[in-house]
């Protein structure tokens, strides 16, 4: 096995960036069905955070390994961006497109907005630097009061807004991006495909409600501060 | 009929082109496209003018030659149809019709419409074929080949190879092609034997002639006058995972085994 010339092969590339993205795309999920535990309440919220946190080296290990994987969705994204840009120097007067789709023909300005989002996403819950003041408060069991923290941050419009606009943006990259995934690895064929594409934009669409249930349910007083 | 062409002129590849515009009335809709290009060219032939040139040969859809991109749309507006199967009827009276070479920087214009398609021809040398003894042709049922598999073959080999698939990818990829130049022989017990070092070999070639890489939007597909299946791609994909992953050793040893 030649690693190095299955990393320069287009085909190669394509293959780094359909397992980073399948790795980032498992990872959304799992965020989100821990994030729903909002909607049971701050024990539950609090409870799961400071198991996460107990976790240790567990949790770094998988923090690293997330990042590798963005690092590596990126970097092979770039590169075919990249390439793509080079092989057409004269564009047509008016190319008209019959089959692809809205999604897939924005999926580098999707993805590089998703990374503005997820740098003030980490900024904001993780590192707590947006918010200092609601950033570091503790619940009645002594507990990172992660709840509250939440809630207020999504009594702000702008941030309850930013947030909505970005799982767009986000669903909308998975939309194409599942289905996209499983065509490069050879998952799907002919008689596949289609199914595939629209089981990628129903999750998307599932994802989209999960997390943008979120800011929308605090903004409306849904859900509300504890105390 | 009466139309009105906006036809992009190149003198050579080193020139900068433009788009000219030309009258083409009284256009008998029966005329294909390819023909009411001739009759335009006599009319420019007439007028002591430079006619426009462009790729033709067989005029019935199977060779491949022709390469104009109609309005935006390789090969025309009608699905499954080259440029010299489409006719004028399919126009209206008054339309301005853009014509176009493909575009893309692994087919340089050589004049006008025509473009330099010789990349894939170093494909094909790459890998695209079977190493075998010449000689008669061997008992045909000697190499029993599953129904499915041989109908897949066919889909595959009905590749003309025109390069639409290139002129209508968002990045210029010329994916398809590869995909179906081999899969039609990976498919076959024929092509077994070198079927690990055509893969990784033609990829090579591919990625060396500054195609652009396959992002997943099926243009190809849609623009493919063979309407051969993205799911090829797919099977390409495999190929190749199979042959870098799996079975290294073979690659490249082949020559090697059949001296």
């Amino acid at each position: 096995m030649n690693w190095q010339s299955i990393l320069s092969s287009s085909i190669g590339r394509k293959v780094v960036m359909a397992v980073s993205g399948l790795a980032l795309f498992g990872f959304v999920i799992i965020h989100m069905l821990g994030n729903l535990l909002i909607f049971a309440g701050p024990a539950a919220l609090n409870g799961y955070a400071e198991k996460l946190e107990s976790l240790g080296e567990i949790l770094w290990v998988a923090r690293i390994g997330l990042m590798v994987m963005v690092v590596l969705h990126i970097w092979s994204g770039l590169c075919l961006a990249r390439e793509n840009r080079q092989a057409r120097p004269l564009g047509y007067l008016g190319k008209k497109n019959t089959r692809t789709t809205f999604a897939a023909t924005t999926m580098a300005i999707s993805g590089l907005l998703v990374l503005a989002y997820i740098i003030f996403h980490l900024l904001h819950f993780t590192f707590r630097v947006t918010h200092p003041q609601i950033s570091h408060l503790l619940d009645a069991d002594g507990r990172r009061d992660v709840y509250t923290l939440v809630v207020l941050s999504f009594h702000e419009l702008p941030i309850a807004l930013a947030y909505f606009v970005s799982m767009i943006l986000l669903s909308l990259h998975l939309s194409h991006g599942f289905s996209s995934a499983l065509q490069t690895l050879g998952i799907a064929n002919e008689s596949s495909l289609h199914g595939y594409e629209k089981m990628g934009r129903l999750i998307a669409a599932v994802i989209f409600l999960g997390y943008s249930s979120i800011p929308t349910a605090c903004w409306l007083g849904i859900i509300k501060a504890s105390h | 009929m009466d139309l009105k062409l906006k036809v992009w002129r190149q003198k050579d590849s080193a020139s900068k082109g433009k788009f000219e515009i030309y009258n083409a009335p009284n256009i008998n809709p029966h005329m294909s496209f390819l023909e009411m290009l001739d009759v335009i060219n006599e009319d420019l032939i007439h007028a002591n003018q430079d006619p426009i040139a462009f790729d033709h040969d067989c005029r019935e859809g199977i060779c491949g030659a022709c390469s104009l991109t109609v309005d935006g749309k390789p090969h025309g507006p009608e699905k499954g149809t080259t440029a010299c199967q489409l006719h004028m009827r399919h126009f209206k009276h008054g339309n301005t019709i853009t014509v176009e070479p493909w575009r893309a920087k692994a087919f340089p214009v050589i004049k006008d419409l025509i473009v330099d398609r010789s990349a894939f021809d170093r494909i094909i040398e790459s890998g695209g074929y079977v190493s075998v003894n010449t000689g008669s042709a061997p008992e045909a049922n000697m190499s029993p080949v599953p129904k499915h598999a041989a109908d897949s073959a066919m889909d595959s080999a009905a590749c003309i190879g025109c390069g639409a698939c290139v002129a209508a990818c968002p990045n210029a990829s010329g994916m398809l092609f590869v995909a179906a130049k081999v899969s039609q022989l990976a498919l076959l017990p024929q092509g077994q034997v070198e079927r690990e070092k055509r893969v990784l070999s033609m990829v090579r070639t591919m990625d060396d002639e500054n195609f652009g890489n396959c992002t997943n939007h099926y243009e190809c597909e849609a623009a493919c006058p063979k309407e051969i299946s993205v799911g090829f791609i797919a099977k390409m994909n495999r190929e190749y995972l199979r042959a870098s992953l799996c079975d290294s050793g073979s690659a490249g040893n082949t020559k090697d085994a059949v001296n």
